[in-house]
């Protein structure tokens, strides 16, 4: 089978056992909600699978390839894309020279740019800023930025980290809606983390929930948003 | 006033080499995040490397391709046998802040006697690629020399090169993001290990052009580049050492600053107004005089 795997995976940050035995799928074109509260090991688990972060055991594959122990950089070409925590831009550059940087590695240009057309497509709004620097955008342009940065990389598996961190409600909707095509209209297969569940879990297939590092239930996302004790225990609402 | 402006000339060809030192020096902090005082060093190496190659071939420019060259490919050597290996082992707490400073005194150490045994201590001349006689105006003779002229333009034409490739190439662009944020250069698949050698090769050259410029008509030994390196610092740290752009303006405002004090107030102040700007910048504006009074970015 192909598309993401994870099976018993462990990580530490030194003598602190981050992440326990961690196992889920996600197929190819699935959209897998990643739900927990803070400090539950969400983020630590997109950094391991983008290979920012070493692993101390177990077993990650994409397209029936092994994840773990390959540079970031090498994965970016595997056609793997990380937006990491906290509106993932380079601040001292332009709105331009951050979307090519998506594509910095390929040698052609022509391909980079065709993707940058297609993302100021998706935000127009990016399209009117584009010799304006990063750090002129506001919190929503930003994620929008940083998003649109990963999807230049023409990624198959996007990996987001918390894209709804700090943003107003009605930006919040707009991004979840531009994710949702992602997979109904680019084919993509999405890893959200996300503390604000009820939203992702809503246009999520499936459903992962962690709570201190380990998955205390998954499975289809519509089962998930309807178990009661669920929701009391991990979902807060 | 013919004294102001004669200053003012050669106070920008005194800075302007100070701008190659500085930028060299800025060039490593941001992709590395250490201050390197091995520059010196490798600056004066390369130097010897285009003190041999011109005083043999009789041409000056052959010298300076060779000192770039050779202090591009010392500066990579560094970063690559030499700071990769060291921040594998020291890479946490206070260790990895002070080692690889430390290293890199020791380097200068290194490289010093190296360049002892080679070439013996002995004072060595680079003949200059021009004439040192000052410019005659009318009658007077002035200071500014044809060489003079010749420095700053040879610093101009390697400044809009180097603005050339950082704005306007992709590795440039791969550059200022692994030098600004590493972890997203990482993730949109830069190879920055690479980049970063590449960024000290870049700053090992123009330290080589420096070490030339400043050292024809002038003396080399292995300690001659020090004066240089110390200068370098002071104007990297006033253009607030994350901005290439502050270290060309603070190398120039620190060059013509200190030409004054020499034509006006006299040799032996120039020192103590180096560290006088030093301590001011520090105390007033230590984000540097380039800083638009946001904080410093870690």
């Amino acid at each position: 089978m192909s598309g993401l795997i994870v099976n018993r995976l462990n990580v530490s940050h030194g003598a602190i056992h981050a992440l326990h035995d961690i196992s889920f799928s996600v197929d190819p074109g699935q959209l897998a909600a990643v739900i927990g509260s803070n400090g539950a090991g969400k983020t630590t688990l997109l950094r391991t699978l983008s290979g920012l972060k070493d692993a101390s055991s177990g077993i990650a594959q994409w397209d029936q390839r092994e994840m773990l122990g390959v540079k970031p950089e090498d994965l970016v070409r595997r056609g793997i894309s990380h937006v990491s925590e906290g509106k993932s831009v380079v601040p001292e550059l332009t709105v331009k020279e951050n979307l090519v940087l998506g594509g910095i590695w390929r040698s052609n240009k022509a391909e980079t740019q065709e993707s940058i057309d297609q993302v100021v497509e998706l935000f127009p709004r990016l399209g009117e800023r584009m010799s304006q620097s990063a750090d002129t955008l506001s919190g929503g342009e930003r994620q929008m930025l940083a998003i649109g940065r990963a999807l230049v990389s023409r990624p198959k598996l996007l990996l987001l980290d918390e894209p709804s961190l700090g943003l107003a409600p009605l930006v919040i909707e707009q991004i979840f809606e531009t994710i949702n095509t992602f997979r109904t209209r680019m084919g993509l297969t999405v890893v959200l983390v996300e503390q604000n569940a009820m939203s992702a879990l809503e246009i999520a297939d499936i459903g992962v929930i962690i709570n201190l590092g380990r998955v205390v239930a998954q499975g289809k996302a519509s089962e998930l948003i309807n178990d009661p004790a669920l929701r009391a225990a991990y979902l807060g609402y | 006033m013919q004294k102001v402006i004669e200053t003012l000339l050669i106070g920008l060809t005194t800075g302007s080499i100070y701008a190659l030192m500085s930028l060299a020096i800025v060039l490593v902090w941001r992709s590395t995040r250490v201050i390197n005082f091995a520059q010196a060093g490798q600056a004066m190496f390369a130097t010897y490397i285009g003190f041999e190659i011109s005083s043999r071939s009789g041409v000056f420019w052959l010298g300076l391709l060779f000192a770039v060259v050779g202090g591009a490919l010392l500066g990579a050597g560094v970063d690559y046998f030499f700071m990769r290996v060291l921040f594998k082992h020291a890479n946490t707490g206070p260790a990895a802040v002070v080692a690889p400073v430390i290293a890199t005194l020791g380097l200068l150490g290194l490289i010093r006697s190296v360049v002892g045994l080679t070439w013996g201590g002995e004072f060595r001349t680079i003949e200059a690629p021009a004439s040192t006689d000052g410019y005659t105006i009318g009658s007077t003779t002035i200071p500014f020399s044809p060489l003079n002229a010749l420095v700053i333009i040879t610093v101009s034409l390697i400044l809009i090169a180097l603005a050339i490739l950082f704005q306007r190439t992709n590795l440039g662009l791969a550059l200022r993001a692994s030098a600004y944020a590493p972890e997203i250069a990482k993730l949109a698949g830069i190879r920055t290990a690479r980049t970063r050698t590449i960024g000290w090769a870049i700053a090992g050259g123009v330290g080589g052009v420096a070490g030339m410029l400043v050292s024809s008509n002038n003396f080399l030994s292995p300690y001659s580049l020090d004066l240089l390196l110390v200068f370098g610092f002071i104007a990297a740290v006033v253009g607030g050492l994350e901005s290439m752009v502050g270290a060309v303006v603070g190398a120039l405002v620190l060059g013509i600053g200190l030409t004054f004090i020499l034509n006006y107030v006299g040799t032996s102040l120039v020192f103590i107004g180096g560290f006088t700007v030093l301590i001011l910048v520090l105390l007033i504006k230590p984000d540097g005089i380039m800083a638009k009074g946001k904080g410093r970015r870690a």
